[in-house]
């Protein structure tokens, strides 16, 4: 069973944003959706999150058919929005109790859960601050061990690291390789900046809503003038 | 229920009452509204108001009284346009979606944070009923535990309505417009201040309006309550009101089209 299978996925606002979006995510995979501002990245994200009605073409999330199977796909997703999703009102604990609770987490469950992941993104003295007193890093942080707090087999994350400086999103990045690494957790990180690639990672170039290229072996160096072109072709159109 | 279930309801009442509680000021705003309707406008308008035989009230009732369960459902439709508010700057912030990933069904869902906004505004028209009482309105000491139901019953409809509002409005900006366009006519085209039978007397095709506007049906399943009474009328159109309001929201929410403008969609 693939973790995540996108089969033909095509879908229209006003003008086209998917054209015939197909690929497939093995479990256990680490997987970077590579691609410019307005590329397609968070609404393919959005019908995967069922966020959005699927118009054209198939997608499973575990094996699950959307959108039959939603209660059951999202069961076992984890996401992480490229706007942020918290309520500022409410301390790191309660945000984080309120995500386990909308999961089915019982009290106590939640409570041990929500201290490892804090544990985990170094956040456990912030516990009961409120999320408004938080770092837009923090705030970053805080939200990937939401998305974690229910033992997600999936996780997707649009943007994560999005506004951040460098050493935050070193570490974000690395949190959640090594995520998929120990627990064998599959990801689909979606970013538009390139040196977020490492070399052989599995990368899928998403452009104006149709895949370019999708393979492990994409040369990290020569990304840059890969999408100055690609840029400057979309501002010539 | 399952235990699921339960705790995702528990949790979206949780994060209401967290909130509401952040927001100091809505609880006493909540109050000052009836209250100043009550003592300025109920003082002002008792000697020239007649409301004698006047059901369920057995003789004359004094202006003040009459529009205690009125103003029971005012704090209930501002309560309802504070869920429909809620869920917009919910989905401006972002947090709808937090919501909407939930693996609990939409409709459940969305049932949960409408009982949640109504356990809200259940502290407010008790604590309003205690001024009233304080006031030296006093209805029948069974009447505070008869009426509870009802003000369930019409912060559900009421809430249940501003759902739908709420997914049809875009943008936060719109809003204080769109509740001003709602709350006052609804409030003032309804037998929350004068009840039917005067109004028809004054102008047949307002008092029609009023009939037929489901707040008056909430006021008056709340009127009958308060004095141990059901109004069988009301409470069938309450509840349908409900369950179609209900309905139309979860349709609204489910049909994918609540978050095109947030995910860039114009």
């Amino acid at each position: 069973m693939t973790a995540l299978e996108i089969r033909d996925v095509s879908h229209v606002y006003r003008k086209p944003a998917l054209r015939g979006v197909s690929f497939a995510i093995e479990p256990g995979d680490f997987v970077l959706l590579l691609g410019l501002n307005g590329a397609g990245k968070t609404t393919l994200f959005s019908l995967i999150a069922g966020l959005l009605n699927l118009q054209r073409g198939s997608i499973h999330v575990l094996g699950h058919p959307l959108p039959d199977g939603r209660s059951a796909a999202l069961a076992g997703c984890g996401f992480v929005f490229q706007q942020s999703a918290l309520d500022l009102d409410l301390t790191v604990a309660q945000s984080l109790r309120y995500h386990a609770a909308l999961h089915g987490l019982s009290r106590s469950g939640a409570r041990v859960r929500i201290e490892q992941e804090l544990e985990r993104f170094g956040l456990v003295s912030r516990m009961h601050d409120l999320v408004r007193t938080l770092s837009g890093g923090q705030r970053r942080r805080v939200e990937i061990a939401r998305a974690l707090l229910h033992r997600p087999r999936l996780l997707l994350l649009d943007e994560a690291t999005v506004g951040l400086d460098v050493p935050s999103r070193g570490a974000i990045l690395q949190r959640v390789r090594a995520q998929c690494a120990e627990e064998g957790a599959t990801a689909l990180w979606a970013t538009h900046l390139l040196d977020e690639v490492e070399p052989g990672d599995r990368t899928i170039v998403l452009h104006q809503g149709r895949i370019l290229d999708d393979r492990r072996d994409i040369a990290t160096a020569s990304l840059p003038d890969y999408f100055a072109r690609l840029a400057s072709q979309e501002a010539a159109a | 229920m399952t235990a699921r279930a339960l705790r995702c309801f528990v949790g979206i009442v949780e994060r209401e009452f967290l909130r509401f509680l952040s927001q100091r000021g809505r609880f006493f705003a909540s109050l000052v509204r009836p209250l100043v309707w009550l003592v300025i406008f109920g003082t002002g308008l008792r000697s020239m108001v007649d409301l004698s035989s006047v059901a369920p009230y057995g003789s004359a009732v004094s202006y003040e009284e009459y529009i205690v369960p009125g103003l029971v459902g005012l704090i209930l439709l501002f309560n309802g346009m504070q869920i429909a508010l809620s869920m917009v700057f919910d989905r401006e912030m972002g947090s709808m979606k937090v919501l909407l990933v939930s693996p609990m069904p939409r409709g459940y869902l969305l049932t949960c944070r409408l009982m949640a906004g109504v356990i809200v505004a259940l502290p407010q028209v008790y604590a309003f009923l205690i001024c009233a009482w304080l006031w030296g309105l006093r209805p029948p000491a069974s009447g505070w535990l008869y009426v509870l139901p009802a003000v369930v019953l019409a912060g559900l409809m009421l809430g249940a309505l501003g759902l739908v509002l709420s997914s049809l409005v875009e943008q936060l900006e719109n809003f204080a417009g769109v509740m001003n366009f709602v709350i006052f006519p609804v409030f003032f085209a309804s037998t929350a201040l004068y009840p039917l039978s005067r109004l028809g007397e004054a102008n047949a095709v307002l008092a029609e309006v009023a009939r037929l506007n489901p707040f008056s049906q909430a006021v008056e399943l709340v009127r009958f309550a308060l004095y141990g009474r059901l109004e069988t009328t009301a409470l069938v159109a309450t509840v349908v009101t409900t369950v179609v309001a209900m309905a139309l929201a979860v349709w609204r929410y489910d049909s994918g089209r609540i978050l095109r403008r947030q995910l860039g969609a114009h």
